[in-house]
């Protein structure tokens, strides 16, 4: 049993580093900001798969809460960290647009209208 | 993007580095079992931390402080979004099938961010999860056509975003006077405590999860600007 708990750890674990080192290398060798921004959040999910992977005790033994608990609040500093960096990134967005006014500007519900 | 032959050989080469050592590093921590660890020392007093579920006594007592901050940073990132501009402009209203559906399924969300913020006592669920439930109701309604997700205006949003930090420092303050020390609560009122505590934390991230949403600072305030 104690077998198959350390199997399951390290495919599941060992997915969450592969997350982790496919968002450094997309991070690394992707210029524009939101594809970094999506790069941080696979990043981060590779990391949450290695909490929870580190957390598991088997089927019928209560996981490790710490672990747990720290995934939980990280989800949603990440969720809010990424409404961060995207309100960042309309702002950047609105000021090249002012600057260079024949280019309209990326976001398209500023004024109103849709695609 | 110029990607020079260098680069497209070495940061390959260097991630391997870095995955074999995090790999190294998780093995080791999966297989090393000496010692005292941390889960059996949660697990066990469990029971006198106001919560049966042992995630939540973690949350919101064993670690209470990790996670006061963490609602702090949440209120952070929010002043941040509200400071770099106006909320973006609202979708267009919905049509009336959508509408419908609308009014069905945010009752439906709020009920059960109720539910899964009562059942965190004792089984998976709490205020986060309860929180992030009444966020995507707020950003179904922002889906929908309602310019201000469906949340109150700013006045009153900027006291649901703080209640969350707000309730949690006033009760860890109010410990501290009984001489308890900041966030120990006593074993006879931690269940109260941690309710209290999480009712304000679901209020306040579900707001703030809708608020981010849209984008900015509401606009109902900027019609008043010249």
């Amino acid at each position: 049993m104690s077998h198959e708990i350390l199997i399951t750890q390290l495919l599941y674990g060992g997915a969450g580093l592969l997350f982790f080192l496919l968002g450094v290398w997309s991070f690394i060798s992707h210029e524009p900001l939101w594809r970094k921004l999506i790069a941080l959040n696979i990043m981060g999910a590779g990391v949450f798969h290695v909490l929870v992977a580190v957390a598991y005790r088997g089927l019928d033994a209560p996981p490790d809460p710490v672990p747990h608990a720290l995934v939980l609040t990280g989800i949603v500093v990440a969720v809010s960290a990424t409404a961060l960096a995207l309100a960042f990134g309309r702002r950047l967005d609105r000021e090249d647009s002012e600057r260079t006014p024949e280019v309209q500007g990326v976001d398209d519900r500023e004024d109103g209208t849709h695609v | 993007m110029k990607a020079s032959r260098l680069q497209t050989v070495l940061i390959p080469l260097l991630l391997s580095a870095i995955g074999a050592v995090l790999f190294w590093a998780f093995w080791s921590g999966v297989t090393g079992h000496e010692g005292e660890r941390l889960a059996a020392l949660a697990l066990a007093r469990v029971p006198e931390s106001g919560a049966s579920n042992p995630v939540t006594s973690v949350l919101l007592n064993f670690r209470a402080y990790d996670t006061l901050m963490e609602l702090a940073v949440l209120l952070a990132a929010l002043l941040g979004i509200w400071s770099l501009g106006p909320a973006a402009a609202p979708y267009q209203p919905a049509a009336l099938l959508l509408n419908s559906l609308v009014s069905w399924v945010v009752p439906m969300l709020i009920i059960a961010g109720g539910y899964l913020l009562w059942i965190g006592g004792q089984a998976p669920g709490g205020a986060f999860q309860a929180g992030a439930l009444l966020g995507a109701a707020g950003v179904t309604l922002a889906l929908s056509g309602r310019p201000n997700a469906g949340l109150p205006d700013e006045s009153w949003l900027r006291v649901l975003a703080a209640l969350g930090t707000l309730v949690f420092v006033l009760i860890g303050l109010t410990l501290m006077f009984l001489g308890l020390g900041f966030l120990t609560y006593p074993p006879a009122l931690a269940k109260a405590l941690i309710l209290t505590i999480e009712t304000g934390a679901t209020l306040s991230i579900g707001a703030t999860l809708a608020a981010a949403f849209l984008g900015g600072q509401p606009r109902a305030t900027r019609t008043a600007e010249p």
